[in-house]
């Protein structure tokens, strides 16, 4: 199972992905092969505002549905409109064609990206998956 | 891997909705080891069951298969079974796997003052399940009984892969198939035949999750979804497992019969949503913004392309002129009474 190095997770099995203060989200491989076959996902609406660990969409399996967790705080930028058509990219590419949204993220002092203080590394998050799983 | 009644289940082995289309189109292989076989044994077996079911299971011949019901005094669903005849005086009775305790029990204790044995067979058996339209074609050449030959809702002992077994056209999925009862110590060499001679047509193993959306296409109950002890046969629209014709009393009669004349309470509705949205267990039915009913199982169909559900309504509600919708957490999605099946395969 892929967890890329270069991500960042949350417990809720969401990942991030930094480019300057932009975030992209999707959620990873474990929790795909653990939700089954994607056939809906509920995205928020450009524009709006998200908070770090506040639900913020869904994610429809054939058997159950779950809430999508933000990663980080911010304005969402952008969607991926390509899962309303196809929403098993999910499960297909988790950690490409399958992302879910962007977000602008605050800026700190130093010009970055201002990210939560509890989001996993890679490491961190194997460690989750091995005692969830 | 889910836990299912005490059984380490697979809920799927990849895809589920590629299983479900592998079972329309071509075949699946089902590990159904965790259902309840129960044997009813002995001159008294045919009478014995036919007091403690709903169904007259001693005129069902040698050789042929029932669907039957096990109801409590009051007429509600214990379980619904299948019943094998494999003999002049042997039956195999098939429950659910949360229920084979219970249905077990109740079995011997009706069949108390009958000259027969009950007997929980259920670690004696492992069940392999082919269904699909190229169930025949791929099991056939293993099988010692003729399986082209041998009827609907037939059974017949033999072998598979050289493995002594009962095998039966029967199944859950609205498909053509076949179900394998066999010795344990058998099963996953009977398996890895099966899976090996399918293989090239494009058999795939199949989990707990197609099979709940074969069998919800294919307008089947569920036990604990469509069934329970609260309801009856007929609420379900299963009311012809109900043999009140047959000969001498049997456990329910007089419930059930009242029931059967005043009519149902309640009644098994298919619902096609207009929504990408999933109808689920106990979501509330609308009509005209009205509660009405509840889904009893909703899943997004892979023959039809959208979302369908079963679902208990009122008796009372007005399906020609109302606007049905199911509460999908707080959204009304539109939905339209269906027929049921959802799925009819052709014959």
């Amino acid at each position: 199972m892929s967890i890329p190095a270069e991500l960042h997770y949350t417990p809720e099995h969401e990942w991030v992905s930094i480019e300057g203060t932009t975030a992209s989200v999707g959620i990873t491989e474990f929790a795909a092969q653990q939700l089954g076959d994607v056939v809906y996902v509920s995205l928020p609406t450009p524009g709006t505002s998200v908070t770090a660990g506040e639900p913020c969409g869904e994610v429809e399996s054939v058997k159950s549905v779950s809430d999508l967790y933000s990663p980080v705080d911010g304005e969402v930028t952008e969607v991926n409109t390509e899962l309303e058509d196809d929403p098993s990219l999910v499960n297909a590419e988790p950690y490409t064609a399958g992302w879910m949204f962007r977000v602008r993220v605050a800026q700190d002092g130093n010009g970055d990206a201002a990210l939560p203080p509890d989001l996993l590394s890679a490491a961190e998050y194997e460690e989750l998956t091995k005692s969830a799983g | 891997m889910t836990s299912f009644a005490g059984w380490q289940m697979p809920l799927r082995y990849a895809s589920e909705t590629a299983e479900h289309q592998a079972v329309r189109h071509v075949a699946g292989l089902f590990d159904l080891s965790h259902m309840g076989e129960i044997a009813v044994t002995g001159p008294g077996a045919g009478a014995a069951l036919d007091y403690a079911l709903t169904g007259y299971l001693s005129a069902v011949p040698t050789g042929r298969a029932r669907d039957t019901m096990i109801c409590a005094a009051d007429g509600g669903v214990l379980d619904d079974l299948v019943m094998y005849r494999q003999g002049e005086q042997e039956f195999l009775v098939i429950a659910n796997a949360a229920n084979t305790e219970t249905v077990y029990r109740e079995l011997a204790d009706r069949a108390a003052g009958h000259d027969a044995v009950v007997t929980d067979a259920t670690s004696d058996y492992a069940l392999i399940a082919v269904q699909g339209p190229a169930a025949a074609g791929i099991l056939g050449p293993l099988a010692g009984p003729d399986l082209g030959a041998m009827k609907y809702y037939a059974g017949a002992f033999g072998d598979v892969a050289g493995r002594t077994a009962w095998v039966a056209r029967t199944g859950y999925t609205g498909e053509d198939g076949f179900e394998v009862f066999c010795r344990p110590e058998d099963a996953s060499h009977i398996w890895e035949a099966v899976a090996a001679a399918g293989a090239a047509a494009g058999l795939v193993p199949a989990g707990l999750a197609a099979r709940d959306t074969l069998r919800l296409e294919a307008g089947m109950p569920l036990y604990g979804n469509e069934l329970g002890p609260d309801m009856t046969p007929f609420e379900a629209g299963l009311g012809r497992v109900v043999k009140f014709d047959k000969p001498g009393d049997f456990v329910g009669r007089e419930a059930l019969a009242a029931r059967a004349s005043e009519g149902p309470r309640q009644r098994l509705a298919g619902l096609t949503l207009r929504s990408r949205r999933i109808p689920r267990h106990g979501y509330p039915v609308l009509a005209d913004g009205q509660a009405c009913g509840a889904v009893t199982s909703g899943a997004p169909s892979p023959t039809l392309g959208v979302p369908i559900a079963m679902a208990y309504l009122e008796a009372g509600t007005d399906l020609e002129h109302s606007v049905l919708a199911v509460d999908i957490r707080g959204d009304a999605a539109p939905a339209d009474v269906t027929d049921l099946p959802f799925y009819r395969r052709r014959q």
